[in-house]
């Protein structure tokens, strides 16, 4: 790259730059501002991820239990609809994918190779809408159309909230996140490498259990919580299939999450809470001309992720802190079917690990935050002991900030960069060597 | 330094140069906003102090849409709400504990913020740290003058509650009549009287009066000591006087008891209710 290219890509930034700046400032956010009239720093510390009063709005059914709730409440225009898009430009990098020696010529052999590539980009469409059907009878549904044009139904549920007048007894049934006061669909982050949780995803290398914390799952909730949302609770019955729709399961997961709030003096609302998710797959299927038949798994075998996290705030800083233990079935870990233990490999085990992560942010006010997250996985014991302890292990830096020049109640803009870098212990293809990948991303995140 | 190493550094100069020019804009911009007045002043609620500093940083995220950048109600989102925002630059406020006309208490304030006025768009604020809500009060009262003229009133007492009797809510309909309350809240408490639809708050925007029978909740709190207090104390910035000067305390009592028996079939849980409805 020559000097006149630099200086050139330099003044295109800066008259992108002086376009910014001529946008004038506002607040809010689409879907229950119109219905409120509320903006979006009020239930969001930088959308889309919550603040108590959020939460609190959440954990009442999407109700601010005004008495104005109910959508009778609503002119007949109103439409509880929430769009959200992000045109981006990214680069991404990833230094050990294996390529030919000569390229177009598999035959000439492979060697590990640092590919790159960048470009504009869509993230796709997710539509959001939810609201009250009726005074304490919430519900949602959230198409999503991903960028190829793929539909994907993501949630999809019905709430009965404060039953019996309490608001320790809200019912949801359908599919839904688990809840959790660290969402991921709330994640900050949004590039391929850092716009994710590791540790909700992450699966030893030759386990077969499938399952994310992250993942939308099929059942039924119970949620209770109090006034201020600072003690909350909630207890789940799961398919076990995580969250596939249109199949039977032959047995059920529990999953249950308690978390308490408590003010600080000076420093504000902090939180600690405790989760755990404890369930089975089947090890194998029935099956027709080979194919397995939904439904009918078999030689179930257990799984669980357990573990404790905190939401910490000083001031304009507030950390989010995770942990995280994974535990599967020695068939689970090992991709053996459970009537054939003589597939198992000498000395094998369930499969064990450690996750977390430290996520900072610091909200410079309502319309700039700036964010930072660490996150590792770490393999405590493979499934199989020939196999080095820490293949796999996962760790993620990840850096950014959201500016919000747009925030009105109708629609919101956020200007968006980030940099993100994974590094994966012993998975290079060929050299079993560790892997790094990076993710780059700027954009406009907007949602109207 | 190799070939590949300094082509891979001019790779990510841009990538740095983008990353910290519109950091550094967002940043400015976003600076800007953060320069506007700050206030000084203080508050006390029990054993909390509000700093109006604090609470002007919590007011911009919460509280502006609706009441505006200068607390005169005028928020972006004002115009689609009604009853339309309170509107801080005239200190005029419906829910207190202090005579008609006079400042509220700083804990009448904390009070509407953390329960909210119910049958509007304002919520209840408890999810917010206690400190946070004096912070914003501290902030409110900085929009008025008044506050830092005069004193708040001597907040009225409320004697102890009378047993409720079927005399007593005999007697509270008969005052219902008497007193002409029915003229705006209707005959049945329904907030369909025939003057409710000429009814205006103190900036001429029209308001409705409140429906009895829609539940025990009233704008300024539940039960019968704040229906007490809101018969002596009006709700001032609109059409509700005080009769502090026209009722007794027994009168008041049964007017409050006759109130309170309007909503009495709506004193239930949501399948209760939903049991009623169709009966």
């Amino acid at each position: 790259m020559n000097m006149t290219s630099l200086k050139f890509g330099a003044t295109r930034i800066a008259a992108l730059g002086l376009l910014l700046a001529a946008i004038q400032p506002a607040y809010g956010i689409p879907a229950f501002a119109r219905k409120y009239g509320l903006r979006c720093s009020d239930c969001h510390e930088a959308w889309p991820k919550l603040n108590n009063f959020g939460q609190t709005f959440k954990d009442n059914g999407y109700q601010l239990m005004t008495g104005r709730d109910a959508p009778i409440f609503q002119q007949a225009a109103y439409f509880p609809m929430m769009f959200r898009s992000m045109p981006f430009w990214h680069r991404e990098s990833d230094n050990r994918v294996p390529t030919d020696i000569v390229p177009g010529n598999p035959s000439s052999g492979q060697m590990e190779s640092t590919v790159t590539t960048s470009g504009f980009d869509i993230t796709g469409v997710d539509i959001w809408t939810a609201g009250t059907l009726y005074k304490n009878i919430s519900f949602a549904v959230e198409p999503d159309i991903d960028s190829s044009g793929k539909a994907h139904l993501i949630t999809y549920f019905v709430r009965f909230d404060n039953l019996l007048g309490s608001r320790w007894l809200n019912l949801k049934v359908g599919k839904f996140e688990l809840d959790t006061l660290i969402s991921e669909d709330r994640e900050l982050f949004l590039s391929n490498q850092g716009g994710f949780y590791q540790s909700y995803h992450f699966t030893p290398i030759g386990d077969r259990t499938s399952f994310g914390l992250g993942d939308h799952q099929l059942g039924a909730e119970l949620l209770g919580h109090s006034i201020d949302g600072h003690t909350r609770y909630s207890l789940s019955i799961l398919n076990s299939n995580d969250g596939q729709v249109g199949s039977a399961v032959n047995s059920y997961d529990v999953y249950g999450d308690f978390t308490q709030g408590f003010e600080v003096p000076k420093l504000g609302l902090q939180r600690v809470g405790a989760y755990a998710y404890v369930g089975e797959r089947p090890t194998f299927f029935q099956t027709s001309n080979g194919a397995p038949i939904t439904g009918t798994g078999m030689g179930n075998r257990s799984f669980s992720r357990t573990g404790v996290y905190g939401l910490w705030y000083a001031g304009k800083f507030d950390l989010s802190t995770f942990y995280l233990h994974g535990a599967d079935n020695v068939f689970l870990g090992n991709g053996v079917q459970a009537n054939q233990p003589f597939a198992l490999p000498p000395g094998a085990a369930g499969p064990t690990w450690n996750g977390g992560f430290a996520e900072l942010h610091y909200t410079y006010n309502p319309q700039l935050i700036l964010l930072s997250k660490f996150e590792t996985v770490q393999m405590s014991r493979q499934a199989n002991p020939a196999i080095r302890r820490n293949l796999g292990d996962v760790r993620v830096w990840t850096v950014g900030y959201r500016w919000y020049p747009i925030m009105s109640p109708r629609a919101g803009l956020a200007w968006h960069q980030e940099y993100a870098r994974t590094l994966t212990t012993g998975t290079a293809p060929l050299t079993g060597r560790d892997d790094t990948s990076s993710s780059y991303l700027m954009g406009f995140d907007f949602d109207f | 330094m190799t070939k590949s190493k300094m082509t891979s550094r001019m790779r990510t100069r841009p990538g740095i140069a983008v990353f910290l020019l519109f950091g550094c804009c967002a940043f400015g911009f976003a600076q800007e906003q953060e320069k506007e007045n700050q206030g000084s002043k203080e508050t006390r609620v029990g054993d909390l102090t509000g700093h109006a500093a604090s609470g002007k940083a919590l007011y911009r995220r919460y509280c502006i849409s609706c009441h505006g950048a200068h607390g005169d109600g005028a928020g972006e989102s004002a115009p689609q709400l009604d009853p339309k925002p309170r509107d801080f630059t005239k200190a005029t406020f419906k829910c207190r504990s202090t005579p008609s006309g006079t400042l509220p208490t700083d804990t009448d304030l904390y009070e509407t913020i953390s329960r909210g006025i119910f049958n509007s768009n304002m919520p209840p604020w408890r999810p917010l740290t206690r400190e946070q809500r004096v912070d914003l009060i501290a902030f409110v009262k900085t929009f008025s003058s008044r506050f830092q003229e005069e004193k708040p009133g001597v907040p009225l007492s409320t004697p102890p509650e009378p047993a409720t009797s079927a005399a007593s809510v005999q007697r509270g309909a008969q005052l219902f009549q008497d007193m002409n309350c029915w003229s705006c809240h209707g005959k049945e408490g329904r907030g369909n009287g025939p003057s409710a639809v000429t009814l205006t708050d103190n900036k001429g925007n029209p308001i409705h009066p409140f429906d009895f029978t829609t539940g025990t909740r009233m704008k300024c709190g539940e039960g019968g000591p704040t229906i007490f207090r809101d018969l002596m104390t009006g709700l001032d910035g609109t059409p509700m006087p005080s009769f502090a000067d026209a009722l007794n305390t027994d009168q008041a009592w049964d007017l409050v008891h006759f109130i309170e028996s309007l909503s009495a079939a709506s004193n239930k849980g949501f399948f209760a209710r939903l049991a009623a409805k169709n009966e």
